[in-house]
């Protein structure tokens, strides 16, 4: 008898795969057979991962990535790997070397990034579930543009063993899904303790979502529905939250008074780590060649100039030189205080709240190449990094639509209640479904 | 604020080649965002909290290393076990 | 190029301690049994290239680091023994730069927040004991190795092995407290020693030590020395760099700051035109790691004999006298063979080992570790029991180490007497000997008995030849004199 497999052939009309697996294999467990979509940051045994860059074309690593593995070992078949803007640098998942995916409730629009492939790929119905990565909004974005439901977790609480790292303090896998009972299902699988990740704790999610909001006190900071946030989203946002209200919360307005930092020190943060991340980028290893002839550095030099696109090349020089002699102090050392001030702001909030909501997106997607001035494109994520500052859970779950196109309703808890936040998603859901 | 010069020095030290056309575009697109990140500079140096998560080790066991192949298997240039790297000499 | 220069012109030689000042970086491959990030073997020494890697110490994308708890124990046991204090709160940093050899293009150490700070060692300086301040003691990563291909002046590529990528290393810095090579080389004598008896380090393994030195004389600025393998190096190389410096200051020139490569083959130091001076390292906190807290470990480590304590014991145990003490104290294999051999019956055994021992084996480039202390002890008994002289039981121990630098075995101390008729000649072989010198020299014998005493110094001499020296010189002039005056009689 020879191991059932998965057949998956989908009419890839978004570009959300960058690599499929035909006939993917699985085993008994309690994902017996069904497929799930990796991002291609997240490495897979013999299956090319590229991170949608040049740089690792033809890469296939020799071993599985913690959460790859558990899958597997449920039962999923890996039916591919989705597109992604390179890196993760990127909110549009343009920035992928490999052509833009197409946003399915509306081709000519971007689906959201970095975990664009993911959410296109879940929302098409390619796939019932899918793995994103999320540094700076990178799944919550792409799952409020595509309509989805998506999760960032508490910092440690998912190994980043095998995912490629583009900001190591910052970043979380993560599961994306159409209902919060799927997320919540692949949550189970992918999360817990894993020795070869130094900072995961053993807190393993093992948990069924159930309504229950009756009681909390749910924080809306001001800063969320500020300048630059469309207000036809806020609309809809503040009408979801009357439903959490309708529910049994209780809603009360508060202030985030470090959100003037928070992007800052977000892109401090993550171009510093990137700009260390991405210098083993030199072709001798893995990935096409590197010129052996030429002195090293010119060889590197070229290599990387040739490999990485220019998103990529800006966040790694931005990253280089806030950590360069002279620049530390006012740029990296900053941003740590910075991002200390993120995280005393929520731990003050929640000892008054069980919970924090606001818009994921201060709009919905745009047109494809509509955005191309960077510093424009990094603001856009100024309501998801807060939460990557702090470390908090926070979710993503469609609330409604702006001409068409979906709004998501950001709901973020304390460190490790990614159930209470999981809880207060399908509360949601489901208080919207009847 | 930095010049193109600074920025051909960072892309030195990044090891990122970067041609003379693309600098231009580069510099102002490099000040623009440290224009943003200056408002960092409004921030008071504080001390470091102290980690929630600390002294994480492992045991001295040896596993198993990958095989020779498997080490090279993502590279065209190699050469008797060795990868083949540009001179550094 | 100093035409403008307004250094004085230093005319008066000095000797090469004067004004000297000397810190040195010592690196140390830890003996751990698995790298420090990742469970692969250290033992790599014998092994084809890239058979000791895995994911993480390839550098492969996605893998994470995970700390080894005994090198942090290995250290922190140095970081005692040199009397370092062990901060609340210490942690890896990424050092960032490009080179073939780094797997990662950063390399795994510790930078504003290393393991140990302020310690310090005792060692002979150049005017008797001192106090070697040391300034950190911290971990780090080791880089892959480098093999240069196409020739030797303009190699084409590079060839790189990351067998000994990830190797724990233990960098201990100095204060600028040396002034002289000679400490310099005392010091790291030291160290090796002391490191040695704590069990966290073998000195024979080849590439287990790595020396950077900074170096600077009276009214010039600091050279850093890099490359430095080898113990007998860090003399030879500090010799020739501060002769350097003293000729460039005696020119009417300037020292500048500056890092130079030590090249072995040919004992001098070159100016490396690479940018180091502009090399901008980028530190900042290992982000996969978590900051550590073993101020208490540290407390709890006791610590064994080290080498100063088992020097005073070998003085009290054995009678050794204090330089042979010092001696047979400087290396742990030493030290422990002599406590082998070493019987309070025969206190010539540590000058054996202490000179004799010693100089034989360091002529051969062998280690103690080659040489069974069994026959060792076998042969000081012959000694001691008057079956062999001095003089044979240098020949028997040149042969017994010829035959294990050869072969890694070798004969018994006695079968080797016995081969080579080295045992020590009985009154019967003098009196045969005595009497065929006798009838072979006529002449001189007849000088003997007319009085002439140089013609006994001549027979004698004769004796001497036809016995090869391994007959007891005593028996021998005993026989002679009784052969001869029953002659004359
Ligand atoms: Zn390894």
């Amino acid at each position: 008898m020879g191991t059932p497999t998965l057949h998956f052939s989908p009419k890839d009309r978004y570009n959300a795969f960058l690599t499929t697996v035909e006939d993917a294999p699985y085993c008994e467990g309690p994902l017996s057979g069904r497929g799930v979509a990796v991002k291609d940051n997240i490495s897979t045994a013999g299956i090319e991962t590229t991170c949608g860059s040049l740089i690792l074309k033809g890469y296939t690593p020799p071993y599985d990535a913690h959460v790859v593995d558990l899958l597997i070992r449920a039962g999923a078949a890996i039916v591919g790997k989705t597109n992604m803007d390179e890196f993760g640098m990127g909110s549009t998942t343009e920035q992928s070397a490999f052509g833009p995916t197409l946003n399915p409730r509306d081709p000519k629009r971007v689906p959201g990034g970095s975990s664009g492939g993911s959410a296109a790929a879940v929302a098409a119905g390619m796939v019932d579930f899918a793995l994103g990565s999320d540094t700076g909004g990178s799944i919550r974005c792409p799952a409020s543009y595509c309509g989805i439901v998506g999760l960032k977790p508490t910092y440690g609480r998912v190994s980043r063993y095998g995912l490629v790292a583009y900001s190591n303090s910052l970043e979380q896998i993560g599961p994306m899904a159409r209902t919060v009972t799927d997320l919540s299902n692949l949550m189970v699988v992918i999360s817990g303790y894993d020795p070869r990740d130094s900072t995961t704790c053993e807190r393993p999610y093992r948990h069924k979502p159930h309504p229950s909001v009756k009681g909390s006190k749910v924080g809306i900071p001001e800063e969320f529905f500020g300048e630059g946030v469309d207000p036809r989203v806020a609309s809809v946002v503040w009408d979801a939250i009357s439903v959490l209200e309708e529910e049994g919360a209780e809603v009360i307005t508060c202030s985030m008074p470090s959100m003037t930092y928070a992007l800052a020190a977000y892109y401090v943060i993550c171009t510093s780590e990137a700009s260390s991340n991405l210098a083993r980028f030199d072709g001798v290893r893995y990935g096409p060649p590197v010129e052996t002839h030429l002195p090293w550095h010119e060889a590197y030099s070229e290599r990387r100039r040739i490999g990485f696109g220019p998103e990529v090349r800006r966040r790694v020089m931005l990253g280089t030189f806030a950590l360069s002699s002279g620049y530390y102090g006012k740029y990296y050392a900053k941003a740590q205080v910075a991002r200390q001030m993120v995280s005393a702001d929520f731990s003050r909030i929640f000892n008054e709240v069980d919970l924090i909501a606001g818009p994921t997106m201060p709009s919905t997607a745009f047109p494809l190449g509509e955005k191309t001035d960077p510093l424009a494109m990094y603001l856009t994520d100024i309501l998801t990094v807060p939460a990557n500052l702090a470390g908090v859970p926070a979710i993503s779950v469609p609330c409604g639509e702006v001409e068409g196109m979906p709004v998501g309703l950001q709901i973020m808890g304390r460190p490790f209640e990614d159930e209470y936040v999981i809880d207060a998603a399908f509360t949601y859901e489901q208080g919207v479904a009847t | 604020m930095v010049n193109e010069r600074e920025v051909e020095h960072i892309a030195h030290l990044a090891d990122i080649g970067i041609e003379k056309g693309e600098l231009e575009e580069f510099t102002s697109q490099f000040n623009a965002i440290l224009d943003y990140f200056e408002v960092l500079d409004r921030i008071k140096t504080a001390d470091r909290e102290d980690p929630t998560l600390y002294n994480v080790f492992r045991e001295d066991e040896v596993t198993p290393s990958l095989p020779q192949e498997a080490v090279l298997e993502n590279t065209s240039q190699k050469e008797e076990g060795f990868f083949r790297a540009p001179r550094v000499m | 190029m100093s035409g403008d220069s307004v250094e004085p012109l230093v005319t008066a030689v000095q000797p090469l301690g004067t004004g000297t000042i000397i810190g040195l970086e010592i690196h140390c491959q830890l003996n751990t049994r698995s790298k420090l990030f990742c469970g692969c073997s250290t033992d790599y020494r014998d092994d084809p290239p890239n058979t000791h890697v895995c994911p993480i110490c390839l550098g492969l994308p996605g893998a994470l680091p995970r700390v080894n708890r005994a090198v942090i124990e290995y250290a922190l046991r140095v970081a005692k023994a040199l009397h370092c204090e062990v901060p609340l709160e210490s942690e890896f940093a990424r050092k960032n730069y490009f080179y073939p050899d780094l797997n990662k293009a950063f390399q795994i150490t510790q930078y504003d927040r290393p393991l140990a700070v302020r310690g310090t060692l005792l060692i002979e300086g150049d005017n008797g004991e001192k106090e070697v301040g040391i300034t950190r003691v911290h971990v780090e990563e080791d880089p892959g190795r480098l093999v240069h291909k196409g020739g030797t002046d303009r190699p084409k590529y590079s060839l790189v092995d990351y067998n000994r990528a990830g190797i724990p290393l233990i960098e201990i810095v100095t204060d600028p407290d040396l002034r002289s090579p000679k400490e310099a080389r005392r010091f790291l004598h030291k160290i090796r020693a002391t490191l040695e008896y704590l069990g966290v380090f073998d000195s024979e393994k080849e590439g287990s030590l790595r020396v950077d030195a900074n170096v600077s004389i009276q009214g010039g600025e600091r050279v850093e020395v890099k490359n430095i393998t080898s113990y007998k190096g860090v003399e030879k190389a500090l010799t020739f760099e501060v002769t350097r410096q003293r000729g460039v200051i005696r020119r009417g020139q300037r020292v500048t700051r500056e890092t130079r490569h030590f090249v072995e083959a040919r004992g001098v130091t070159t100016s490396s035109r690479s940018k180091e001076e502009e090399q901008d390292y980028r530190y900042f906190p290992e982000p996969d790691l978590r900051p550590m807290r073993v101020r208490d470990w540290s407390d709890a480590i006791v610590l064994p004999e080290l080498p100063d304590a088992r020097r005073t014991r070998f003085i009290t145990q054995y009678g050794c006298s204090p330089e042979h003490a010092r001696t047979l104290t400087g290396e742990l294999r030493i030290a422990e063979f002599f406590e082998q051999v070493a019987d309070p019956g025969a206190p010539a055994t540590a000058t054996w080992v202490a000179d004799t021992l010693i100089g034989e084996l360091n002529y051969r480039e062998m280690s103690v570790s080659s040489v069974p202390s069994s026959y060792f002890r076998e042969l000081m008994q012959a000694l001691s029991k008057g079956e062999v002289t001095d003089h044979c039981a240098v020949e028997v121990l040149r042969s017994l180490l010829d035959q294990l630098h050869a072969k890694g075995t070798c004969e018994s101390p006695l079968a080797c007497v016995a081969r080579l008729g080295l045992g020590k000649a009985g009154e019967e072989i003098a009196a045969t000997v005595a009497a065929e010198v006798i009838c072979e020299n006529e002449r001189a014998v007849a000088d003997y008995h007319s009085g002439k005493n140089e013609a006994f110094n001549f027979l004698i001499g004769q004796v001497m030849r036809k016995t090869k020296g391994r007959a007891d010189p005593a028996a021998l002039n005993r026989a002679l004199k009784e052969a001869l005056d029953m002659r004359g009689e």
